[in-house]
């Protein structure tokens, strides 16, 4: 099974009419997920791969009520989408949209937590659950993530929207199948990061062992240690951590934004040092992972 | 982007925080100000006290002389074109105030030391009291009585309490208000007569916000700011050049590295995996990049020319993640373009060839014509990186 979403969960996308958004619209339904509507101000009574338009969320939910919003609009809308669909009830925001402010990245989080809301993203090619559903643009179109992807027990959260498949296409073809492969975004500040989507899997029956893949940056690796230490937690972690010849480059910016580093914190070492002590597996080769998960499974 | 200290200084002095009296100047201007004086080195970075860029003068002469020499000498590896000269000021007290994000708790934090003008993360770990700290709600912002309550929590009482309050609620609409990531006051000085300072300021602006900043945004724009760090090299330059070349797709972000092995590798969190797996297999990478959101063949093409013209490089690696919007095909026909033009053989220069996902029957078409080793997608990332690295040593 999956955690996020399912099959029955109705989507709603933000910002449809965008090329790109149409495109993974498309993807989307193709794959099986219901898509009930859509919205772009100004242009109620269009359709989108016969997907209906609105002018607002209201009118869309009027329409039929959706579970999860896909965000796709400009950055600086983002915040006042968000907002939006959180009024509307909305419980499940996918925020596909790069380059969003920092500040408006919170506080529609903190909007979020009030209303018992989820966020995924900013900076997110969304989720997949295979076999059951997909959110946002996450593997492509369906050709390609049905040889990417399988139904299975391990639960994928990746720094890097690109390495979401990848980490699943390996597992794929060493015969090892996924409950819910999630590109977590690649923004400091994300809604559910590593150790919010731990807390999910480690609950989910049908999850068995989790994968995470991380680069330079951030201090949340040191937090999941700490939750796994502080909970005994069982379910296996197994951890890989891209990017250690930038240890060596102090100051440096890599393409993705949460890739900078300042001195030991945030650095790969540090990151490698602390996940190990917490009893997490830290894959040092890429394809390492399938052993290490042939071992724990 | 950080501002530069004088930069940062006019910006809290438009939200009612003290600075000294003081003002910027560059080469070959006229220094309209009376010492005795502080000069101050204009830099992005820390730590310029020790490294020689802060100097006083008591007099017109030695003014000029410090000017003069502070534009002329690099601190910490930057050149300074613009020096700051204030008023100096007695102090009494020094205080260290920081509002920044705490990126896991996904919330602003205001951080509050009365020891300031220090290594803030050296004292936080000696002294692990002596540096107070407070998550808050962006939407409720900081009003005076959280300062109040964060400063009390240090032991400060009295008028001083009011005070800082009222600065640490300033300083929190400077951050949110001007969307920075990190505002730092470090010293505030607390003056012989009794006034708060603000003797330095270290402002980081969010880069995705500038089209909403127009007083900010075109700080940015400015030529010259300073120059040094690190240097991009000709070969980066031109990496550059040929990833601004057309809008489609990224071909770029090349550092250059010492070795023998080019490498065209993407999107970036492979880009990271690969490099890195080169590196463990004993590989010496000639360069870094980052190719991905189907970058036109024109791209590719130039790119792989441009590698393959680095001295020494005979051989390259092609290595990305299963792409789903990239094509296949035509990273293909791009590499294998770019190669004949350099006249060279596909054949014997391409490495390893890993790219598998969209219209990858098409592109493996392609590379069987020109016989180049490639691999689908059962090969990983570290084990293409290996066979890549054993090719390079073969000739």
């Amino acid at each position: 099974m999956a955690i996020l979403a399912n099959s029955d969960t109705k989507v709603m996308v933000q910002g449809i009419t965008g090329r790109e958004a149409a495109s993974f619209t498309k993807d989307m339904q193709e794959y099986g997920t219901k898509v009930v509507t859509g919205v772009t101000p100004g242009k109620k009574g269009q359709s989108v791969y016969s997907v209906p338009v609105f002018d607002t969320v209201a009118q869309a939910m009027a329409h039929e009520a959706a579970d999860a919003a896909i965000i796709s609009v400009p950055p600086l809308m983002v915040k006042e989408a968000a907002l939006e669909s959180l009024m509307n009830g909305i419980k499940l925001l996918v925020i596909v949209t790069e380059r969003v402010p920092r500040r408006d990245t919170v506080e529609l989080l903190e909007l979020a937590r009030q209303e018992g809301a989820t966020v995924i993203g900013p900076n997110t090619l969304g989720l997949i659950s295979p076999g059951i559903v997909k959110l946002g643009m996450a593997g492509g179109p369906l050709e390609d993530v049905k040889k990417a992807y399988m139904p299975g027990k391990v639960g994928i959260a990746s720094r890097s929207g690109g390495m979401t498949t990848e980490i699943a296409n390996l597992l794929t073809t060493n015969g090892i199948g996924q409950s819910t492969c999630i590109s977590v975004g690649g923004d400091p500040v994300v809604g559910s990061n590593f150790l919010d989507l731990a807390e999910r899997f480690n609950q989910d029956p049908d999850t068995e062992a989790m994968v995470i893949f991380s680069e330079p940056g951030g201090v949340i690796e040191e937090k999941l240690a700490q939750w796994v230490i502080d909970n005994q937690v069982s379910m296996p972690i197994v951890a890989f951590i891209a990017g250690r010849f930038v240890d060596d480059m102090p100051g440096m910016r890599f393409g993705h934004a949460a890739t900078i580093v300042e001195g030991e914190k945030g650095s790969t070492k540090s990151k490698i040092k602390v996940l190990e002590s917490s009893g997490i597996k830290v894959a040092h080769a890429f394809s390492d992972i399938v052993t290490i998960l042939r071992d724990v499974l | 982007m950080r501002l530069l200290e004088h930069e940062a200084k006019q910006i809290l002095k438009k939200h009612s925080i003290p600075v000294p009296a003081g003002e910027a100047f560059s080469a070959g201007q006229k220094l309209t100000f009376s010492p005795p004086a502080v000069l101050k080195a204009q830099i992005p970075m820390g730590g310029r006290g020790k490294a020689g860029g802060i100097l006083t003068a008591q007099t017109p002469q030695e003014m000029r002389e410090h000017f003069e020499h502070l534009l002329a000498t690099p601190i910490r590896d930057y050149t300074a074109t613009k020096i700051l000269i204030e008023e100096p000021i007695e102090l009494r007290q020094e205080f260290y105030l920081a509002i920044t994000y705490d990126t896991a708790a996904k919330l602003p934090v205001a951080i509050f030391s009365p020891q300031g003008g220090v290594d803030i993360e050296a004292l936080a770990k000696e002294e692990p009291g002596a540096v107070v700290q407070m998550h808050f709600s962006p939407l409720r912002r900081f009003p005076s009585f959280l300062g109040r309550e964060l400063v009390s929590r240090a032991g400060v009482t009295g008028k001083l309490l009011i005070q800082l309050g009222a600065l640490f609620a300033r300083l929190a609409d400077v951050f949110l208000d001007c969307d920075a990531t990190l505002a730092e006051i470090n010293p505030l000085g607390l003056s012989t007569d009794g006034r708060l300072v603000a003797l330095d300021c270290h402002l980081d602006m969010d880069d995705d916000a500038l089209p909403r900043q127009p007083e900010i945004a075109p700080i940015e724009k400015e030529q010259g700011r300073f120059s040094g760090g690190r240097e991009v090299s000709d070969f980066e330059r031109r990496a550059q050049e040929i990833d601004s070349m057309d809008h489609r797709g990224v071909a770029g972000r090349v550092i250059e590295f010492p070795g023998n092995l080019g490498l065209i590798i993407g999107g970036g969190g492979a880009s990271l995996t690969a490099f890195d797996a080169v590196r463990q297999h004993g590989g010496q990478p000639a360069n870094y990049c980052e190719i991905g959101g189907n970058p036109s063949v024109f791209k590719v093409t130039e790119l792989t020319k441009h590698i393959l013209s680095k001295p020494g490089v005979k051989k390259i690696a092609v290595i990305m993640n299963v792409v789903s919007n990239t094509r296949v095909d035509l990273v293909a026909r791009g590499v294998i373009k770019g190669i004949l033009e350099s006249g060279r053989d596909p054949a014997k220069t391409v490495a390893v060839f890993r790219v598998p996902g969209a219209w990858e029957e098409e592109g493996f078409r392609l590379l069987d014509k020109y016989g180049v080793p490639y691999c689908d997608r059962t090969v990983s990332i570290d084990q293409a990186a290996g066979r890549a690295v054993s090719s390079a040593s073969v000739n």
